[in-house]
């Protein structure tokens, strides 16, 4: 880990909670809210590459354990992952990990299309596959309707892959030089 | 924003930092598991009432809210609308306590005694191979940057809305992130350039 290195995982860590500061939408039956914040999960994944990105979430979960009020709507503290929305967030360092690594296979700029299925599979496959297991635990509800609740949230995550498949595509062309080390 | 230290004598002035750290992480989360109003109000008296005792006016609790005042108010109106005004009350209070709670140790601690205890608080982190100076870096640069992107953030939107542009997500997320990866690099060439090595 290189100074710029450490500096990147900040920068994106806090991205991510920046992102919190939009009031997000909760659905009343199982609580799980609507936020722009997994943007900055998918944003950390191919901006800032597998190891910096999945680190960077690491240490914005860190920040959110240690009680600061970072998650959307001013939420924060230990008990958050105890609650139904944990397993998704616990997904975020797995999901940005991963959408890093698909995307360094491709030098850090695969073709648009491509770059729209890595974000959907990890941004939304992978947490979905960790999230929504821990919404039955959590809400002692049965799988199949923690899996149909959840499908409510898949349209806005289908924007947030486009959002963020446009933004790196831009960021990558603005600012060409800036290192996409591993 | 780590520059608050407003130097004083007081009992919380003398606590060491990495106590008063633990006690926020623990009140954070124990404020969380509490569902009952009557708690948080509570608990945001208790916390208005270690203002006076470290000898500092309601004008700097309040200061730790100001900034996020607009945030709170659109949080209030839409818990409100969907929840419900008692669960709107709960929630604003609860942010409201934990800010003013955060902002009174960053009043009433030194950033390097903060940082200090940060470190000294990671050194476990040492025996799996990680380096607790780097993570402390890492925590003390995010915290600095959360108020720097708002600020960037806020200045985009301005230029944008010359444009028309201002409620385009592209069109603020672009320039914005731009602009923080290019202070980044700045960052760490000027952290380099005096000479931190963090593999002590």
């Amino acid at each position: 880990m290189t100074t710029r290195d450490i500096v990147y995982v900040a920068l994106f860590a806090a991205l991510t909670a920046a992102l919190g500061l939009f009031p997000p939408l909760t659905l009343p039956v199982i609580g799980v809210p609507i936020t722009a914040q997994s943007l900055g999960v998918m944003l950390a994944g191919a901006l800032a590459g597998s190891k910096r990105g999945g680190l960077a979430m690491v240490l914005f979960l860190a920040l959110v354990a240690a009680g600061l009020p970072l998650l959307a709507g001013g939420r924060g503290g230990f008990g958050i992952f105890l609650g139904p929305s944990g397993g998704f967030l616990l997904s975020w360092p797995f999901a940005a990990f991963v959408i890093g690594w698909l995307f360094e296979r491709h030098g850090g700029s695969p073709p648009f299309g491509l770059s729209l299925a890595y974000l959907a599979l990890a941004g939304i496959g992978l947490v979905y596959a960790i999230g929504i297991p821990w919404v039955a635990f959590a809400a002692a509800i049965p799988f199949s309707k923690a899996f149909m609740g959840s499908m409510a949230f898949v349209p806005g995550d289908a924007v947030k892959v486009v959002l963020a498949a446009v933004i790196t595509r831009a960021v990558r062309k603005a600012y060409p030089d800036w290192s996409s080390g591993k | 924003m780590f520059e608050l230290y407003h130097p004083g004598t007081s009992v919380l002035h003398r606590l060491p930092a990495g106590f008063k750290i633990l006690t926020l992480v623990i009140a954070g989360t124990l404020i969380f598991l509490a569902s009952d109003l009557p708690i948080v109000a509570a608990f945001f008296a208790a916390t208005a009432g270690l203002y006076y005792v470290a000898g500092l006016t309601l004008a700097s609790a309040w200061a730790q809210i100001r900034p996020v005042v607009w945030i709170l108010a659109v949080l209030f109106v839409a818990q409100g609308l969907i929840t419900g005004w008692t669960m709107a009350v709960f929630i604003v209070l609860r942010f409201a306590s934990l800010l003013m709670l955060a902002g009174l140790i960053a009043l009433t601690t030194r950033t390097s005694d903060m940082i200090d205890a940060m470190e000294r608080g990671l050194w476990y982190l040492r025996y799996i191979g990680v380096n607790p100076a780097k993570v402390s870096l890492a925590l003390s640069l995010a915290l600095r940057f959360i108020p720097v992107l708002a600020t960037i953030t806020r200045d985009v939107r301005e230029a944008q809305k010359v444009r028309g542009l201002e409620r385009s997500i592209v069109a603020v997320a672009i320039p914005v992130i731009v602009r923080t990866l290019r202070m980044s690099d700045d960052i760490s060439d000027a952290i380099e350039a005096r000479s931190y090595d963090p593999k002590i």
